[in-house]
C-alpha cells in the first residue's frame, strides 16, 4: 500500500469492466462544450493575417487603415509582443512561430492579428492591413535543404552535435547518434546485406476540432483562457511567459477536446488572442479555420531515410544502420534538446535484439510550419523504413518475415538501440500472437497480399496532481488535471472505485482548471490513464487512511484495529467482534462531527509508463489499373500492460491504426514550386472515411508494467507506428513492387507497376 | 555510497570527458546529476535542455528521487516527449 | 448589407432570427441561437461535423445559408432525444463506445438517423457509404459502424426495444 508504484498481482473488482463513460450523454446530445462552444460577455472576434510567402522579409506593416475601421478594437503585430523570453531559445521559437518577427518563415506564418466586434468587420480589417514583403529564396524539401547551395534559413544556425563546430551556418541544426557494438564488423560478418532509401511525406494529426480559445486579460494583470488543449497547465506557463504575466494570475480552463493527437500540446493562436484581449481590454474569441489548421498549426515531419541491415544465412541479424533526415519546419523542434530525428533514431531498431547497431539523426529546418508531436512522434516513418527493409531481408534469406522478426526480437535483458537494457517487454509475445492468429491463415486472391510489421513507443509519466473528495452521502469527486482525450475520466473513476471498494457509478471525475490544482503536465505520450491513474490510486489510499481514522473515532478504538476492505471499515480482532462494518457512506455521513471533510490528495511524478510494442497484420488488394489500394482486413496486436477499460484500449488501437492507414495510403502535404501549401483542406488532404476501412480487429495482450500497481502501460500511441510498413509489405506481397515513398498513393503505385512491367 | 556505472548517448560524450561510460557514486538520480555536474560542468547545458535516466530499462524523466540499486544498469539520455 | 429576417422551425419550435444574407446556417445555429451541437470542422462541406437535416434531408449546415431556412424544418442534435429518453442511436453510441473525443458524434448521429429512417436494414457497406461524408479521426469507425448495426437491429425488434427503454 502507500505510494509504492510496484506491480502487485491483485484481483480486480471493477478494473477491466466495460462501463459507460461519464461524459457520454453530454457528447451525444450536443451539450458538451468544446473550444469554440464558449462565449464571454462583450467578446470580440480575433482573426489572423498570414504570410502568403514561404520565406520573406517583412519590410513594413501598415495597420492604420485597419485600426480606423469602425468596430475594430485592436490590431497587433510582433511589436505588441515584445521578446520577454530571456535567452530561452525554445520559448523564443514559440513566440516567433505565433507571430512573425521581421521575417515570414513559411506559408501561413502569422504576421498580424485583429480583434473586432464581429467576424465581418474583422475580415474587412485584415484586408486593410498592408504588408510589404521582400520575397526570399525558400526550401521546403528535407533533402533539398541539406544541399550546399540551399538557401540558409537561419544565418545563426550552426549544426550542433558535431565536433568540431562547423564554420558555416546551414539548415542542419542537429546531429545525434545512438547505438552500440561495431556496425562495420557486423556488416563484414553478414552473409546478406540489404540497403534501401525511403521518403515519407508530411502529415497532419487531422483532429476534427480546429484550435479555438476565448482569451480575456484584465488591466489588473490577471487573465483567463478557455481553450481546447491537451495540457492547460503547460499552455498557462507558456502563455504567461510570453506575455510577461505571473503564471498564477492566468487561469486556464480546458474545454472538451475534439482530438489532439499531439497537435494540441503546443500553443498557436492562444498567446496572440491574449495579447489582443490585453490591448482591446475585451474578451477575444479566436478560432482557426481548417485552412489555418493545415497551414499554420503543427504537422509532423517529412523524412528521408537510409537503412542497411545485414544478417547471416540463418537469419541472425549481425548489424543494422539507419540515417534519418527529418524536417521540423522552420524552427529547432518543439521539444528543447529533443529534435524529431533524434526521437526517430532512438526508436529505429527498438523492436530488435542487435549486437551492432547505429542510428544517426539529422534534424533539418525548411520553410514549413513548425512541426508538432503526432502520436508516437517520429516513430512511424522510421518504422516504415526499418520494417520494409526487414521484409526485403527475409525475402533475400528465404525466411518468413514473421520468423525473421521472431528470431531477432528484443527480450528482457536486450540492450535497446537507444541505450538502456530492457526489463520485461512484450514484442515477443505480440509476434507469437500474430503467428497463432487466424488472420495469418486466411486465404488471399489475385492482387491481394498480406503484410505485417512491428512498432514501438516509449510512453511517459510526468507531473501529476490529483484530489479525491468524499461527499457526506458517500459519493466521490475525483479531480484531475490531465485533459481527457479519449475516455480517461471513465478509466480514472474505475481506478478510484477499485481502490475505495465502491461502485463505479459512485465516482464522478472532473478535469480541474489551473486555479484548482497544482501543475499537471500535458496529456501526451499516452500518459493520461497511466499518470493520473497512479495519482488516483495514491489519493484514494490516502483517503482510506482518513476513513479508517474516522471509523476508529466512531467506534472509539485504536486506528490500528481498523482495516479497509470492500468499501467498508472493519474492526480487526476478536475483541471488536460486535462492531459491524461501517460503509464508506456511513463514515462520510458522520464526517462533519469526526473532523470535517474526508479527502485524499496526491502530487507525484509517476515516471515509467512502460515501453509498449505492437504487431499489426494487414491484407490489401491493389487495383493494377488504377494503382489504388484497399484494406481488406486489419488486425492489431498490442501489449497494454493492463487494460483498465478494454473497450477504450481497443478504441485507441483502432484509431491509431486508422491514422496510420491514412498516412500510408493518402495523406500528404503538397507544396508547390512557390513554397505554398496546395492542399490545406479535407477535400485534397484526404483522411480515411468510413467506407475506406474494414473493421479493425484487436487483440490486447497484458504483460504487466512492473512500475504500476495494476501493471498499466501507456496504450495510446504505439498503434500508429506499424501500419505504414504493414501496408507497404502487403502491397509488395500483392503485386510485387516495393514501395519506398509514403503515401503509397495510386500514382506512386502505378509508377512502380509500370517499372515492374518494363523489366 | 554505491558506485554505479553510467552509460549515455553519444551526444553527451563531449560534455562528459569523451569516455563511453563513467563510474559515479550516487544513490539517486538527483545525486548522480549533482556529481556529474560537479565534475563535468558542461553537462549542465544538457540537463537544462532535459535529460532522462533509464535504470534497468525503465525510463525516468522527472522523478529524480528514484533510488539506484547497486549493480543497476544506468543510462543517461535526452528527455523525451510524446503526442 | 441589410440583415434578412427568417422564420423557421428548429426541432419543432418556431424560431425567428435576423442574419446577414451571406451568413451560413451553421453560424446562425451556433452563434445566434446558441445551438452549438453542430460543430464546425472545415466550413467547406468535407467533414460532416455540422450535419443537420433540412426538411428531413441531411445537409452540411456550413454549406446552407441561414436565409435558406425560411419556411423550412430543421432538426439538430439538440432535438434528437425524446426529453429524457435518449434516441436508441445515442444510447448505443455510448454503449458501444462509438465516440472518443466526441466532436464528430453529433454529425454521425444525424447522418445515421437519416440512414436508418430510409433503410432500416442496411448492410455493413451501406452503413459505411452512408456515413462516408462524416469524418472521425479518433475511432477508425469500427465502433461507430457497430453502434449503428446494433441500433438497426434493435429498431427492427420494437418489442425488445421497449423493454430496454424501460430499463434505461
Ligand atoms: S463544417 Fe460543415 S462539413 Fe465540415
Ligand atoms: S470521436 Fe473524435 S473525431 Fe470522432
Amino acid at each position: 500500500m502507500g505510494n509504492d508504484p510496484s506491480y502487485t498481482n491483485q484481483d480486480f473488482k471493477v478494473i477491466g469492466s466495460r462501463v459507460k463513460r461519464p461524459d457520454g450523454v453530454d457528447k451525444v446530445t450536443g451539450r458538451a462544450k468544446y473550444g469554440a462552444d464558449h462565449n464571454a460577455p462583450g467578446q470580440l472576434v480575433g482573426l489572423f493575417l498570414r504570410s502568403p510567402h514561404a520565406h520573406a522579409r517583412i519590410v513594413k506593416i501598415a495597420t492604420a487603415r485597419a485600426e480606423k475601421l469602425s468596430g475594430v478594437k485592436a490590431v497587433i503585430t510582433s511589436a505588441d509582443l515584445p521578446d520577454l523570453t530571456n535567452g530561452d531559445a525554445a520559448a523564443r521559437d514559440i513566440l516567433e512561430n505565433c507571430m512573425a518577427r521581421g521575417r515570414a518563415l513559411y506559408d501561413g506564418h502569422a504576421v498580424a492579428a485583429v480583434a473586432a466586434v464581429d467576424e465581418q468587420t474583422a475580415k474587412k480589417a485584415l484586408k486593410l492591413i498592408e504588408v510589404s514583403y521582400e520575397v526570399l529564396p525558400h526550401v521546403t524539401d528535407v533533402d533539398e535543404a541539406l544541399k550546399p547551395d540551399a538557401p540558409v534559413i537561419h544565418e545563426d544556425m550552426y549544426t550542433a552535435g558535431v565536433d568540431p563546430r562547423p564554420s558555416r551556418p546551414s539548415n542542419l541544426y542537429n546531429v545525434s547518434e545512438f547505438g552500440h557494438g561495431d556496425v562495420e564488423a557486423g556488416f563484414a560478418g553478414a552473409d546478406v546485406i540489404v540497403e534501401k532509401s525511403y521518403k515519407t511525406e508530411q502529415t497532419h494529426q487531422g483532429y476534427i476540432e480546429p484550435h479555438a480559445c476565448v482569451a480575456s486579460v484584465s488591466p489588473d494583470g490577471t487573465g483567463e483562457l478557455w481553450v481546447t488543449t491537451q495540457g492547460h497547465f503547460t499552455y498557462r506557463s507558456v502563455c504567461a511567459t510570453l506575455l510577461g504575466m505571473d503564471i498564477a494570475k492566468l487561469k486556464v480552463t480546458s474545454s472538451e477536446i475534439g482530438g489532439g493527437f499531439g497537435g494540441k500540446t503546443h500553443v498557436w493562436i492562444e498567446p496572440v488572442a491574449l495579447a489582443l484581449s490585453r490591448k482591446a481590454n475585451r474578451p477575444v474569441k479566436a478560432v482557426m479555420s481548417r485552412e489555418e489548421v493545415f497551414r499554420a498549426s503543427g504537422p509532423t515531419s517529412s523524412t528521408s531515410i537510409d537503412i542497411k541491415i545485414g544478417a547471416r544465412r540463418d537469419g541472425t541479424i549481425t548489424a543494422a544502420f539507419a540515417a534519418l533526415r527529418y524536417q521540423g519546419g522552420a524552427f529547432r523542434g518543439a521539444i528543447p534538446g529533443m529534435p524529431w530525428a533524434m526521437i526517430g533514431a532512438m526508436t529505429s531498431f527498438a523492436c530488435y535484439d542487435l549486437p551492432n547497431v547505429k542510428s544517426v539523426g539529422y534534424d533539418v529546418v525548411v520553410n514549413r510550419p513548425k512541426a508538432a508531436a503526432y502520436r508516437a512522434p517520429s516513430a512511424p516513418m522510421i518504422a516504415f523504413a526499418v520494417e520494409s527493409t526487414m521484409d526485403m531481408l527475409a525475402k533475400e534469406l528465404g525466411i518468413e518475415p514473421l520468423d525473421l522478426r521472431i528470431r531477432n526480437a528484443a527480450r528482457e535483458g536486450t540492450r535497446a538501440c537507444y541505450g538502456p537494457v530492457y526489463g520485461p517487454i512484450g514484442i515477443g509475445a505480440t509476434l507469437e500472437a500474430v503467428k497463432n492468429h487466424p488472420h495469418m491463415r486466411a486465404r488471399l486472391k489475385k492482387n491481394q497480399g498480406r503484410g505485417m510489421a512491428c512498432g514501438f513507443w516509449f510512453n511517459f509519466g510526468g507531473q501529476t496532481c490529483t484530489d479525491l473528495n468524499i461527499a457526506t452521502d458517500g459519493s466521490v469527486t475525483l479531480t484531475v488535471g490531465t485533459v481527457d482525450v479519449g475516455g480517461s475520466r471513465a478509466s480514472l473513476s474505475l481506478i478510484a472505485a477499485e481502490e475505495l471498494g465502491i461502485p463505479y457509478e459512485q465516482v464522478k471525475a472532473h478535469i480541474a482548471d489551473t486555479g484548482s490544482l497544482g501543475h499537471n503536465d500535458t496529456t501526451e505520450g499516452s500518459r493520461g490513464t497511466f499518470s493520473s491513474g497512479m495519482a488516483a490510486i495514491f489519493a484514494a489510499r490516502q483517503a482510506i487512511g482518513v476513513l479508517r481514522e474516522r471509523a476508529a473515532i466512531m467506534w472509539d478504538i485504536p486506528v490500528d484495529d481498523v482495516a479497509w476492505a470492500a468499501g467498508h471499515a472493519r474492526a480487526r480482532g476478536r475483541k471488536h467482534s460486535k462492531l459491524k462494518p461501517l460503509s464508506l457512506a456511513a463514515i462520510a455521513a458522520a464526517s462533519p462531527t469526526t473532523g470535517g471533510p474526508i479527502a485524499g490528495h496526491n502530487e507525484s511524478v509517476p515516471d515509467n509508463a512502460g515501453v509498449s510494442f505492437a504487431s499489426h497484420i494487414c491484407d490489401v488488394e491493389v487495383d493494377p489499373e488504377t494503382g489504388s489500394t484497399r484494406i481488406l482486413r486489419y488486425t492489431v496486436v498490442q501489449d497494454a500492460g493492463k487494460a483498465i477499460h478494454p473497450t477504450y484500449v481497443e478504441g485507441q488501437m483502432q484509431g491509431g491504426a486508422a491514422q496510420g492507414i491514412g498516412w500510408a495510403l493518402n495523406e500528404e502535404y503538397v507544396y508547390g514550386e512557390d513554397g505554398r501549401l496546395q492542399n490545406p483542406g479535407f477535400l485534397d488532404y484526404r483522411i480515411p472515411v468510413c467506407s475506406d476501412l474494414p473493421f479493425i480487429d484487436t487483440q490486447i495482450l497484458e504483460i504487466p508494467n512492473p512500475n504500476h500497481p495494476y501493471g498499466v502501460r501507456g496504450v495510446g500511441e504505439t498503434s500508429i507506428v506499424p501500419p505504414l510498413a504493414a501496408i507497404g509489405n502487403a502491397i509488395s506481397n500483392a503485386v510485387g513492387v516495393r514501395m519506398n515513398h509514403v503515401p503509397m498513393s495510386p500514382p506512386r503505385i502505378l509508377k512502380e507497376l509500370e517499372r515492374r512491367d518494363a523489366l | 555510497m554505491p558506485k554505479v556505472k553510467v552509460s549515455f548517448i553519444s551526444s553527451f560524450r563531449a560534455a562528459l570527458g569523451g569516455a563511453d561510460a563513467l563510474e559515479v557514486e550516487a544513490a539517486t538520480l538527483r545525486e548522480l546529476m549533482r556529481t556529474l555536474v560537479a565534475k563535468y560542468p558542461r553537462m549542465q547545458q544538457h540537463i537544462d535542455a532535459g535529460v532522462a535516466l533509464a535504470i534497468d530499462g525503465q525510463i525516468y524523466r522527472d522523478n529524480w528521487d528514484v533510488e539506484i540499486a547497486a549493480g543497476a544498469e544506468v543510462y543517461l539520455m535526452p528527455r523525451l516527449q510524446g503526442g | 448589407m441589410a440583415a434578412v429576417l427568417v422564420t423557421t422551425k428548429i426541432n419543432g419550435d418556431t424560431v425567428e432570427f435576423a442574419c446577414p444574407p451571406e451568413e451560413t446556417l451553421l453560424s446562425v445555429l451556433r452563434n445566434r441561437l446558441g445551438l452549438t451541437g453542430a460543430k464546425e470542422g472545415c466550413s467547406t462541406g468535407d467533414c460532416g461535423a455540422c450535419s443537420v437535416t433540412l426538411d428531413g434531408r441531411l445537409v452540411c449546415s456550413c454549406l446552407v445559408l441561414g436565409a435558406e431556412a425560411e419556411g423550412r424544418e430543421i432538426a439538430t442534435i439538440e432535438g434528437m432525444a425524446d426529453q429524457d429518453q435518449l434516441h436508441p442511436l445515442q444510447r448505443n453510441f455510448i454503449e458501444y463506445a462509438a465516440l472518443q473525443c466526441g466532436i464528430c458524434t453529433p454529425g454521425f448521429l444525424m447522418a445515421a438517423r437519416v440512414l436508418l429512417e430510409r433503410n432500416p436494414d442496411p448492410t455493413e457497406s451501406e452503413i459505411r457509404y452512408a456515413l462516408a461524408g462524416n469524418l472521425c479521426r479518433c475511432t477508425g469507425y469500427d465502433k461507430i459502424v457497430r453502434a449503428v448495426q446494433a441500433t438497426a437491429k434493435e429498431l427492427r425488434r420494437p418489442e425488445k426495444n421497449k423493454h430496454r427503454r424501460k430499463k434505461a
